[in-house]
C-alpha cells in the first residue's frame, strides 16, 4: 500500500510563445497558455499505475502561484486522491535549492510517504536537479531518470536511461524518482474523473505554514541570477537546392562544404 | 486556455470565461480526445460513408461523453452546460459524431432513465454509458415524420407478451445498435418499448446515398411479429409526451453543438481569408470579405451565447421547450448562415472535402430537419406567442 507524492509543476504550454520578464528575468506567466508540463502528466500516471496495482495513495504535491489549481486539478481528474498546494508571493522567483526546500517541506506534512514522483526536468526551467537536491534533503534514496519503474514491496527498482546507456537501480522504500518521457503514456481525465475531482481535498499552504525561512526563498535569495537574456535570433532562410537531376550530388557537396560528411 | 481576451478569435465574446471550473475541464478533454483521434479521420469517414461505431463507443465511453449528464448507472452526472459544451466542441469536428453522442445519450439512454423500470436501466445503462453497449431510437416512420402521432408500428398484446409490427425509417445507429428504443401505438396510446436488435424479426438496413451527415450511420428498422416479454415496455408512460422529453434533450444539445460546426467554419474562413492573396492582397484585406468575416463572428458568438443562456436555464430546471426550439431554430439557422458565407470566402476550396466546410454545410442540411424541422419549431414558437397552435 505505497504512500506515493507526485511533484507536479504548472509550465506555460511548449505550444505558445514563452517569455522572461523584462524587468527581473524570470517567467512571464502572462504571456503564455498555462498548463500542467506534460512530464508531470507521466509522473501521476506512474504513481497512478503503482496505486492501481496495490491500492496506495498518492497526494499530488504542487509549488505555483494560485493559477496552478488548473494543474492540480487535471492530475486530481486524473484519478490523485489529495493536494497539497504551496502557493506564496515570495516564492516568486526561487531557484532550485529554495524549491527544494519548499517541496522537501511540503513532503514533510504527508504522513509516513513511501515513494516520491516526479518528472526528471521541466519543460521551463529544464534544470533537472530539483529531484536530486530532495533526495538528499528527505535523506532518501534518489532513482532518476527512470524510464520503467516497478515497486515490490519495500523496494523499488528503475531502469535509468541515459546517453551512456542503460542502468538499473534499485533502493529499499521511501525513496525518490524520477522519470523520463519514455516511462507512459498518460491517461486521459474523464469526465467522472472531473467531476471526482472537484470533491477532493486541497491543503493550500503559505511558505509561513511550512515553517521555512522567507530569508531563503525568492529571487533576493536566490543562488544564482539572470543578468541578461536575449530572444532566440529568427531563423534565417535555408539554402533551396533545385533538383535538375543531380540533387543527390548537390547535397552531398554541400555537406562537404560544411564538413559534415 | 485563458478565452477571455476580447477579439480571441475562438471565443470572441469570451463566452466561455462563463464556464465553470469542470465544464472548462471538460472542455479541453473533449477537445484534447477530438483533436488527436477524430479530426485527422472524419474527412475519410464522411468521404466513404463508413463509421468504427465500435470503436468509437469504447473511446467516448472511457471519457465519459455517453449519458454524461444522467446520474448514476455509470454516468459522470455533469451539469447541462458542461453536456452541451462536449457537445460543440464534437460538432466542431462533425454534427455525425455528435448526433453519435446524441442518439446513444440523449434519446437512447435518457429514454431508459427517464422512463425505465430499475431493472431496465441496471440491465441497460452502464454498458451504454461505458460504450460497451450501442442504443438506437425509433420514432419516424416512412409515413409518419413531423407528425409522429400518425405512426402505425403497432404492439399488441399477446398472453403477457408484446407483439411488434411496424417499420422505423432514418434511425441514427439502427445498423450497430445492441438495443432499439421503439415506440409503437397501443391500446393504450403511444408507449416505448426496449427492443434487443437480436430479437427474431427485428432487421436493420442501411440507408444509402446520403449527402449529408455521412460521418453517421442510418438505418431502416423493420420489425416483424416481433415478440418481447411484459417487461420489455416502459411501465408508466403513455403518450407522445415519452418522445418528445427524450426529444428535447437531444434538442438541447443539438443547439449548443451547432455553435462548434459554425465556429470551425469561421475559422476556416479566417485563415483561408489571411493567408489567399488575390488582386495584390490577402482576401481578409478587402472590404467585402471583412464584412463577410464580421458577419460570421456575430452569429458564431450569438449562437454560442443563446446556448449558453439556454444551459443555465436547463441547469435551474426551468427550461421550457418553447425555449429549445427557440435554440434550435435560431442557432440551427445561423449556423447554417455561417457555413454558407465561409463557403463562398474559401472560392473553389469551399467544396473540397480537403476544408471542413462543405461537410459542415452538407451535415446542416440534416441538423435542420431532424429533432424537428425548422417549420416545426416556428409553429413551437408561433403557438408559444400566440397561443394558437398551427401544426394541423
Ligand atoms: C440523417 C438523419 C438521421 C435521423 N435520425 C433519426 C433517429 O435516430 N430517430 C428518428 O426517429 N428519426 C431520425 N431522423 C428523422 C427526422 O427526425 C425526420 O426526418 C424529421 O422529423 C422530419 O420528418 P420527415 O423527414 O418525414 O419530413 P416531413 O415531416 O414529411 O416534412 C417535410 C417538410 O414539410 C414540412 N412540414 C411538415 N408538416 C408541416 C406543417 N404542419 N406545416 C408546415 N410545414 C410542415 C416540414 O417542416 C418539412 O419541411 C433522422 C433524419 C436524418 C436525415
Amino acid at each position: 500500500m505505497p504512500n506515493i507524492v507526485v511533484l507536479v509543476k504548472q509550465v506555460p504550454d511548449t505550444y505558445s510563445e514563452r517569455k522572461l520578464n523584462e524587468s527581473d528575468h524570470t517567467l512571464d506567466r502572462e504571456s503564455a497558455d498555462a498548463v500542467l508540463d506534460e512530464i508531470n502528466e507521466r509522473a501521476v500516471e506512474e504513481a497512478l499505475k503503482i496505486k492501481e496495482a496495490s491500492e496506495g495513495e498518492v497526494t499530488v504535491l504542487c509549488v505555483g502561484p494560485d493559477r496552478a489549481t488548473d494543474a492540480i486539478r487535471k492530475a486530481l481528474s486524473m484519478g490523485a486522491d489529495k493536494a497539497i498546494h504551496v502557493s506564496d508571493e515570495s516564492l516568486h522567483g526561487s531557484d532550485m535549492v529554495a524549491t527544494a526546500k519548499v517541496i522537501a517541506a511540503a513532503i514533510g506534512r504527508v504522513e509516513g510517504v513511501d515513494l516520491v514522483i516526479a518528472g526528471n526536468e521541466a519543460s521551463d526551467g529544464r534544470g533537472g536537479a530539483v529531484p536530486a537536491m530532495l533526495a538528499e534533503l528527505l535523506g532518501m534514496p534518489q532513482l532518476t531518470h527512470a524510464r520503467q519503474v516497478t515497486v515490490d514491496g519495500s523496494t523499488v527498482q528503475v531502469d535509468r536511461e541515459t546517453e551512456e546507456g542503460l542502468t538499473h537501480l534499485e533502493a529499499g522504500l521511501p525513496a525518490v524518482i524520477s522519470v523520463t518521457e519514455k516511462i507512459n503514456e498518460p491517461r486521459y481525465p474523464s469526465f467522472k474523473g472531473i467531476m471526482a475531482a472537484k470533491k477532493k481535498p486541497v491543503e493550500t499552504l503559505t511558505v509561513a505554514d511550512l515553517g521555512v525561512d522567507a530569508g531563503e526563498v525568492g529571487l533576493a535569495n536566490a543562488w544564482s541570477t539572470v543578468l541578461e537574456a536575449a530572444p532566440k535570433p529568427p531563423r534565417t532562410a535555408g539554402q533551396r537546392v533545385d533538383d535538375e537531376g543531380d540533387g543527390g550530388t548537390k547535397i552531398a557537396e554541400y555537406l562537404v562544404g560544411q564538413k559534415l560528411i | 486556455m485563458a478565452s477571455s481576451a476580447a477579439g480571441d478569435p475562438r471565443d470572441f465574446l469570451g463566452v466561455d470565461a462563463g464556464l465553470a471550473d469542470e465544464e472548462r475541464d471538460i472542455r479541453d478533454a473533449v477537445r484534447e480526445h477530438a483533436g488527436s483521434n477524430l479530426a485527422p479521420h472524419v474527412a475519410e469517414w464522411f468521404e466513404t460513408g463508413m463509421l468504427p461505431a465500435r470503436e468509437l463507443a469504447k473511446e467516448f465511453g472511457r471519457l465519459g461523453v455517453l449519458g454524461m449528464h444522467l446520474e448514476g448507472y455509470g454516468c459522470a452526472g455533469t451539469s447541462a452546460v458542461a453536456y452541451g459544451v462536449a457537445c460543440r466542441e464534437l460538432e466542431a469536428v462533425d454534427s455525425g459524431l455528435r448526433s453519435f453522442v446524441s442518439v446513444q445519450g440523449s434519446l437512447a439512454m435518457f429514454a431508459i432513465h427517464r422512463w425505465g423500470s430499475e431493472e431496465q436501466r441496471q440491465r441497460w445503462l452502464p454498458g451504454m454509458a461505458a460504450g460497451e453497449l450501442l442504443g438506437c431510437f425509433g420514432l419516424t416512420e416512412p409515413d409518419a415524420g413531423s407528425d409522429p402521432g400518425a405512426m402505425r408500428t403497432r404492439a399488441r398484446r399477446d398472453g403477457s407478451d408484446w407483439v411488434l409490427d411496424g417499420t422505423k425509417m432514418w434511425i441514427t445507429n439502427g445498423t450497430v445498435a445492441d438495443v432499439a428504443v421503439v415506440w409503437a401505438q397501443t391500446d393504450d396510446g403511444v408507449r416505448g418499448f426496449l427492443v434487443p436488435t437480436d430479437t427474431p424479426g427485428f432487421t436493420a438496413r442501411e440507408i444509402k446515398h446520403k449527402l449529408s451527415l455521412r460521418a453517421s450511420l442510418t438505418a431502416e428498422l423493420v420489425v416483424d411479429g416481433v415478440r418481447l416479454p411484459a417487461d420489455a415496455a416502459f411501465p408508466e408512460v403513455r403518450g407522445l409526451r415519452g418522445p418528445l422529453s427524450c426529444l428535447n434533450e437531444a434538442r438541447f444539445g443539438i443547439l449548443f453543438g451547432v455553435v462548434g460546426a459554425a465556429r470551425t467554419c469561421y475559422e476556416a474562413a479566417l485563415e483561408y481569408t489571411l493567408a489567399r492573396e488575390q488582386f495584390g492582397k490577402p482576401l481578409a484585406a478587402h472590404q467585402l470579405t471583412q464584412r463577410k468575416l464580421a458577419d460570421l463572428v456575430v452569429e458564431v458568438n450569438r449562437a454560442a451565447l443563446v446556448a449558453l443562456h439556454l444551459g443555465r436555464l436547463k441547469d435551474a430546471g426551468t427550461l421550457h421547450h418553447h425555449q429549445v426550439s427557440f435554440g434550435k431554430l435560431a442557432n440551427v439557422r445561423a449556423a447554417l448562415e455561417v457555413a454558407r458565407t465561409a463557403r463562398t470566402l474559401l472560392g473553389a476550396n469551399g467544396i473540397s472535402l480537403e476544408y471542413p466546410v462543405i461537410r459542415h454545410l452538407a451535415n446542416l442540411e440534416t441538423v435542420l430537419t431532424y429533432e424537428g424541422t425548422e417549420e416545426m419549431h416556428a409553429l413551437s414558437l408561433g403557438q408559444a406567442v400566440t397561443g394558437i397552435p398551427a401544426f394541423r
